[in-house]
């Protein structure tokens, strides 16, 4: 592990002096000039002692620093205003972006008025991004009330960015609303290379795919940075995750992450960054990064990390003004440990109940019954998801023999459904598709059943059902009923399965 | 911001427990027994911070400078045992969200629906029907406790229902960290497999100080892992009031 590899101190001291820096060198375990020996006991001298203390710190950006980084640890150390971070240092570090919702924000503003005072101010008006999505379409009062909570905290604070929504019977009256946050901070231009972001939701993961720092924490922490726009953060060792082989036309990203996931289990990138790259993570569009992403704390990952590159810029360019500067893992980072796959040979795959790692090939469990599909969430309702889907009931010519719902997840999503013609089709959008085949006429923009939600909710599974879904997870009761099973799939293997009434692999159809 | 000041001494590790048991700060708060289940003589209610929580008034002065009370931190009660990977939608069905763990009344209703997401094969229920608060103040679980969701109403929805400590083998990472920062429950972590050794309605003591748990009902012993730098920030009711106890950041009322 990272503390096995102490660098040679010898010649980084040599280099230090060299610099000018002997005076502060001569007991090589106080900081500034040792920060990569990598002891438990200096890196918390780090933390503690040396933060305050500005001026040193550039001495070791000059280039002395030899030791290599991961991506996550150069975006950790960078936003801790520190020349070096190694895996298992806390570090704080200033937060670029904050998101919460419906669910999670109400507690945390009240966490953060708590203890900052009835008057306090948020730390940076235009750093916090909230983003009503969980349970929007539901007579829940209490539901309702949530987002009213999130509105005059808003204007109460001035927050430039609140995607709101008034009237709950016609989401095309919202302009401001979106939908689903992951998706709608990367469609908002609030992802960015290099940057540290937080969420109060797990999935905020998602945004790892734009080569960020992305994580979620929980109420207190986020009532912290709301605070002070700085957290208190453990830097995780890196697993890596080399992917190479040209994508079959029948594979998703989402066959990917399930792949990996199968692979370490739910648990096994517990506390680690997961970092992926390889050719076929180069060929993947930035959506298709962001399913990869999406699902890295289904393994326990902390984070989900794709390095930038001419995908992640041109999806940018009309999306953010704002300057941004990547980072990538240095030649000489180290890595915990590295999977490596060919891709051209994978199989469509899907996640059995009750665990997102209960692995098994689509046509191994051709076998089994269902009772309904659902596309969408942050995972599975993005454009390309319903393309894919769309793509599916085409090449069919069929119709659907169990109840489709279909979610997208933000508003720009569903005008992509009514408006984008689909490849091959001679013109005909996703949702002429969708009607042709049966589905039921694409919902409003939400979370919508992933996690079930109040009662009401559009296609919560309310009774013991199988459904196939490109949701995230399939523990007991996640879409609403105890005794439900869910199948996760690919946006292909849905379709698949939705046209057959049995999980499905997608190449019978394409 | 200028509130946080990084150059405490005492640094604390929200993400892992470490192997770094500091018995002298686990002092005070812990032990005093409140009516919550008179039935169960030996669960005792073991959360005075509990109440601190929803007070306007900050108490900055619970400080390590005032007589530990019983400076033994020891849980007692009766335990409900999982299994592996109990994500958070078991710990707190999502249909419970709507309820905002900060609002005092809330916080209690949180509490009478934990563990409410287990599957029907679990016989017992963990809070009684109509109640708000669990008999069983420890429980047992296997891999990966806590996994799913950020939600931080799962540790909460834990607390509020009165659980002391949850015993996993391991946690996901938020969970873990929610724990600790709330300060709602202690998150410890087993050196074995005690799912399977404990049985719900087993009758434990946790003995924080020397890490140790003992079945009285089986009458047998187990190691736990030290919680480390973990301990005094639960102890002190989460990482705000430990940070103002801290002097990291300023008392509320300053």
């Amino acid at each position: 592990m990272a503390s096995s590899a102490v660098a040679p101190t010898s010649s980084f001291l040599v280099d230090k002096k060299i610099l000018g820096f002997s005076a502060s060198c001569a007991q090589p375990s106080s900081f500034p000039c040792s920060p990569q020996l990598s002891t438990k006991r200096a890196s918390k001298k780090v933390v503690s002692v040396m933060t305050p203390q500005q001026s040193e710190r550039k001495s070791s950006a000059t280039g002395a620093v030899k030791t290599g980084m991961t991506m996550t640890e150069k975006i950790l150390a960078r936003a801790s205003e520190k020349s070096q971070l190694v895996p298992g240092e806390n570090a704080w570090v200033n937060v670029d972006i904050l998101m919460t919702h419906d669910v999670c924000g109400p507690g945390s503003i009240g966490i953060f008025k708590k203890e900052f005072g009835q008057n306090a101010k948020v730390w940076d008006r235009e750093k916090l991004v909230i983003i009503p999505d969980h349970y929007i379409f539901t007579t829940d009062e209490r539901a309702n009330r949530n987002v009213d909570i999130l509105r005059d905290f808003c204007n109460e604070q001035n927050i430039k960015y609140f995607y709101d929504i008034k009237d709950l019977g016609n989401f095309k009256a919202n302009p401001d609303y979106k939908g689903v946050c992951h998706v709608a901070l990367a469609q908002e231009g609030h992802c960015r290379p290099g940057e540290v972001l937080l969420g109060t939701d797990s999935h905020t993961c998602t945004a790892g795919a734009f080569g960020q720092f992305a994580t979620g924490i929980g109420n207190t922490d986020a009532g912290f940075v709301l605070g002070t726009g700085k957290l208190l953060l453990k830097v995780p060792p890196t697993l890596r995750f080399v992917m190479d082989g040209e994508m079959p036309d029948y594979l998703l990203a989402k066959d990917l992450i399930l792949q990996i996931i199968g692979e370490i289990s739910v648990a096994g990138a517990t506390y680690k960054a997961m970092e992926f790259v390889g050719s076929t993570v180069e060929s993947l569009t930035m959506e298709e990064r962001m399913t990869l992403c999406n699902m890295v704390v289904e393994a326990g990952g902390k984070n989900g990390v794709v390095p930038a590159d001419s995908t992640t810029y041109k999806y940018l360019e009309d999306k953010t003004s704002l300057p941004f500067e990547p980072v990538f893992s240095d030649g000489g980072a180290r890595f915990l440990k590295e999977y490596r796959f060919d891709i051209s040979k994978l199989e469509p795959l899907v996640a059995k109940p009750h665990s997102p790692d209960n692995r098994a090939l689509a046509r191994e469990c051709k076998d089994v019954k269902i009772d309904r599909v659902y596309i969408g969430s942050c995972t599975g309702g993005k454009t390309e998801d319903f393309m894919a889907a769309a793509k599916v009931f085409l090449a069919s010519g069929k119709k659907v023999k169990v109840p489709t719902f279909l979610v997208p997840a933000t508003q720009k999503v569903w005008m992509d459904v009514y408006s984008l013609p689909v490849p091959g089709s001679g013109g005909k959008t996703c949702s002429q598709i969708f009607e042709e085949a049966g589905c039921d006429t694409p919902a409003s923009p939400s979370c919508g059943a992933c996690l079930g939600g109040p009662r009401d909710t559009y296609a919560r599974m309310n009774e013991a059902q199988v459904c196939v879904s490109t949701t995230n997870r399939n523990f007991p009761g996640r879409m609403g009923h105890k005794e439900g099973q869910i199948y996760l799939a690919s946006p292909y293997t849905a379709a698949a399965s939705a046209l057959t009434g049995f999980v499905t692999d997608p190449r019978e159809f394409i | 911001m200028a509130a946080i000041s990084t150059a405490t001494p005492p640094t604390f590790n929200l993400s892992s427990p470490s192997r770094n048991p500091n018995p002298a700060s686990l002092s005070s708060l812990k032990l005093a027994s409140s009516n919550a289940n008179p039935s169960f003589p030996h669960s005792k209610s073991l959360k005075l911070h509990r109440n601190s929580r929803f007070a306007t008034a900050a108490a900055p002065s619970q400080s390590a400078s005032s007589p530990a009370a019983n400076p033994t931190n020891t849980f007692h009660g009766l335990c409900y045992v999982v299994g592996d990977n109990i994500d958070t939608d078991q710990i707190i069905p999502a249909e419970y969200l709507t309820l905002v763990p900060s609002n005092p009344d809330e916080y209690e209703k949180l509490g009478s629906y934990a563990l409410i997401g287990l599957p029907s094969s679990y016989g017992e229920r963990f809070v009684e029907l109509g109640d708000t608060k669990t008999k069983y103040t420890i429980v047992i679980g296997g891999d990966n406790f806590g996994c799913g969701s950020s939600r931080e109403h799962a540790p909460v929805a834990l607390g509020a229902a009165g659980v002391a400590a949850v015993v996993a083998e391991s946690y996901a990472r938020i969970f873990f960290r929610n724990s600790v920062a709330t300060g709602e429950i202690y998150p410890l972590e087993s050196e074995g497999r005690l799912c399977d050794e404990c049985t719900t309605g087993d009758v434990l003591t946790i003995e924080l100080g020397v890490s140790k748990l003992i079945n009285h009902t089986t009458g047998r012993e187990y190691k736990l892992k030290p919680i480390g730098d973990a301990g005094p920030v639960i102890e002190a009711g989460g990482i705000f009031a430990y940070a103002r106890k801290a002097g990291m950041i300023p008392s509320r009322d300053a």
